[in-house]
């Protein structure tokens, strides 16, 4: 560890930067995400244009990647919460941590087909 | 020296605790609230937003992950969404609720934790000010164009 830095490293302080970096992410897509849902003040053809885009494989990739950062944001979340209310929270972070890791690899795997299916029909035909 | 034995230490409330029969110098307990605290320093309002952090978070799991689940997961992802879709949700009193409570404590929550990045990263005093200014004016701006959409929906605007 470098001498002048509070950083402790292992997984207390990679947890919080992980979720440091993944509420920064999930906030510009939650402005760009009103932005767009607001076309449909504008015209129906305004909003199905846009919306379409969403729909090519690249951008089903990028959800997949804010599902990835949603859910371990709010897994990561509730073990804060745990953290900081639970009498045993502290003594059992690491443990948290881990399981929801294993609890984010098991939604991931699921995610997989629901979120990818439809760009995966049309890459290489259904 | 001998006289003025509390200049070593400073002035202590309530004067010197100490004397000739009792000479262990009377240190005060740190961050004590005695009379020259300032009554108000900043308030509460740091405590309010680390709670509301929590409080909000919990409200935003149910929200968002059912709203993940209906636009991304169920009857066929993403591919079903479009202006007939969202009219059809938003004629339900229950998902506008829904979708105006998410979008206030979503923003709401995410500009509070933008605004703490802020102030750890952003090192000068001027830097911050415009940082927290344009954040502010964004979250703001979000927030009222989003509660709009919600109340003026039209189902037949063409």
């Amino acid at each position: 560890m470098p001498a002048g830095t509070l950083y402790r490293g292992r997984e207390g302080m990679w947890s919080w930067v992980a979720h440091r970096v993944t509420g920064v992410l999930i906030f510009f897509f939650l402005f760009v995400h009103v932005l767009d849902t607001a076309l449909v003040r504008v015209s129906p053809e305004a909003y199905d244009d846009v919306v379409a885009t969403y729909k090519t494989p690249i951008v089903a990739l990028l959800e997949y990647g804010l599902v990835a950062a949603i859910l371990f944001h709010a897994l990561n979340g509730l073990r804060v919460i745990a953290v900081d209310f639970w009498s045993k929270g502290p003594r059992y972070q690491k443990q948290m941590l881990w399981t929801v890791m294993g609890i984010w690899v098991v939604l991931m795997a699921g995610s997989v087909y629901p979120v990818l299916g439809h760009a995966a029909r049309e890459l290489f035909g259904s | 020296m001998s006289t003025d034995t509390t200049s070593a230490i400073g002035p202590v409330e309530g004067g010197a605790h100490y004397d000739v029969d009792n000479p262990a110098p009377y240190i005060e307990a740190p961050r004590k609230r005695t009379g020259r605290t300032p009554k108000a320093t900043r308030g509460n309002f740091e405590m309010a937003a680390w709670l509301f952090m929590r409080l909000s978070g919990i409200v935003l799991v149910v929200l968002v992950l059912g709203h993940l689940l209906i636009q991304l997961f169920l009857d066929g992802g993403v591919s079903k969404i479009g202006f007939a879709f969202v009219a059809g949700r938003w004629a339900s009193p229950f998902w506008q609720v829904w979708d105006l409570l998410m979008l206030w404590l979503a923003m709401l929550h995410g500009a509070n934790g933008l605004r703490t990045v802020i102030n750890d990263y952003a090192e000068r005093a001027n830097t911050r000010l415009w940082l927290k200014g344009l954040l502010y004016t964004a979250t703001v701006f979000t927030i009222l164009l989003g509660t709009l959409v919600i109340f003026t929906f039209d189902p037949n605007i063409r």
